[in-house]
């Protein structure tokens, strides 16, 4: 009898341009760096995802939409989930009690909802800098 | 973003002793708390009502007296604050980083609304050199035309002009987006690096030159392209970003965005990485 091939298939999920997922150039392979980016920071928000917190502070500042948050998009930093914080120039990792969506668009705004908390939080680093440095 | 870690061995760059740098990221090592409070302003900002309206005629004031009337007026909690006779005064408005909306009646000379993080702005005139430049978010209308390198370096939120606007525009761009009703002058997102441009008329010479990333949309005839600027098909997303954005622009009036054409970075320049330099010091 001739056995059956069994057709295994892989369940190993490919996350589009997170870290060590990905397919590396030779290039970057050999430098040991990613060249470019690891997530698509041109991709255009869906409205329809807006979260209550999110519609909330468009409406609070007097926007049409979510304005400079926009250009705001969940990244990945040693590894790990992670948001860019242009205030503080620096990357702030999600915790790992937070499960993120499949695709961008979800991930994108739950990082506009965590980075908007963080940066008006009295715990956000500029505030000391302010508290030491403001002239008027 | 430098974290690649790829294999246990060593790679070629290090077996041949080129790679002396460590490559760490820049992380803060800061973590979000998820049960922060809701909160909608920075740190010693001013809770303004956009309700409360008053008038504030700068004819006599220097830009410093003015800038600083306006802060103390946004103390009080100012949410309207309308700037008479601002006379083509340079650096007007500069620096709030405060929801607020404020309205110029007249024009502005250079460096308006510079730096600014938050405010609706309306100027209600034209607008001279570097208009907005590293404007953060917010949202500015300028009713006329505006100078040479207008949104300079600009990192968030909306500026718009309804006229045309000199050479320059959104160089070293870093986000938001610029919106144009008319005519941009060359080198136009000149080494933009994120955000988005759209221009409904026309463009002069090297459209998008050295861009290393982001988009432009272009309404009309392009002068020439930069170095590294390239064509890219139009999607859906596009053009219902297209055509949400020029509402908000107040520019929705019958413009088929379809046939706008988008240039973005054809990724030729994408070539820098830690080990350029020592290979090149290797060279010499």
């Amino acid at each position: 009898m001739v056995k059956k091939k069994k057709n295994k298939k892989k369940n190993v999920k490919e996350v589009k341009g997170q870290l060590g997922k990905k397919k590396e150039t030779a290039r970057e392979k050999m430098i040991g760096q990613t060249i470019g980016y690891r997530y698509d920071v041109n991709l255009l928000p869906d409205y329809k995802k807006l979260t209550p917190f999110l519609k909330k502070y468009i409406e609070h500042m007097g926007w049409d939409d979510l304005n400079w948050l926009e250009d705001v998009h969940m990244g990945y930093e040693e590894d790990r989930p992670a948001v860019f914080d242009r205030n503080a120039n620096g990357w702030v990792t999600i915790p790992k009690k937070i499960k993120l969506p499949d695709n961008q668009q979800d991930r994108d705004m739950i990082a506009r909802e965590l980075l908007v908390k963080f940066q008006m939080s009295p715990n956000h680093p500029l505030v000391d800098l302010k508290k030491a440095y403001r002239k008027f | 973003m430098a974290n690649l870690k790829t294999s246990q061995k060593k790679t070629k760059a290090q077996s041949m002793g080129m790679h002396t740098e460590i490559l760490t990221g820049k992380t803060q090592q800061k973590f979000f708390n998820p049960d922060e409070a809701e909160n909608f302003f920075y740190w010693g900002t001013y809770d303004v009502d956009f309700n409360k309206r008053t008038e504030l005629d700068v004819k006599d004031m220097d830009c410093k007296e003015a800038n600083k009337k306006i802060d103390e007026l946004m103390s009080e909690g100012y949410g309207t604050i309308v700037i008479k006779n601002p006379q083509g005064k340079h650096s007007l408005g500069v620096g709030i980083l405060n929801k607020l909306n404020l309205i110029f009646e007249g024009s502005l000379g250079y460096f308006g609304v510079g730096s600014i993080d938050g405010p609706m702005v309306r100027v209600n005139g034209r607008v001279g050199w570097s208009c907005a430049e590293n404007m953060m978010a917010g949202k500015v209308v300028i009713e006329k035309n505006a100078g040479s390198c207008f949104g300079a370096a600009i990192r968030g939120g909306d500026l718009i002009c309804k006229g045309s606007v000199g050479a320059r525009t959104g160089i070293d761009q870093k986000g938001g987006s610029i919106i144009i009703g008319g005519d941009a002058g060359a080198f136009t997102g000149f080494m933009m690096q994120r955000g988005r441009i759209v221009v409904l008329g026309d463009v002069g010479i090297n459209l998008g030159d050295s861009m290393y990333d982001g988009t432009i949309y272009i309404g009309g005839k392009i002068g020439s392209f930069g170095s590294d600027a390239v064509e890219a098909p139009m999607t859906k997303n596009d053009i219902d970003w297209l055509n949400r954005k020029l509402k908000v622009a107040e520019m929705e009036e019958n413009f088929d965005v379809s046939k706008m054409t988008k240039v973005v970075a054809g990724k030729k320049l994408w070539n820098y990485d830690a080990l350029e330099p020592t290979e090149k010091k290797g060279a010499i």
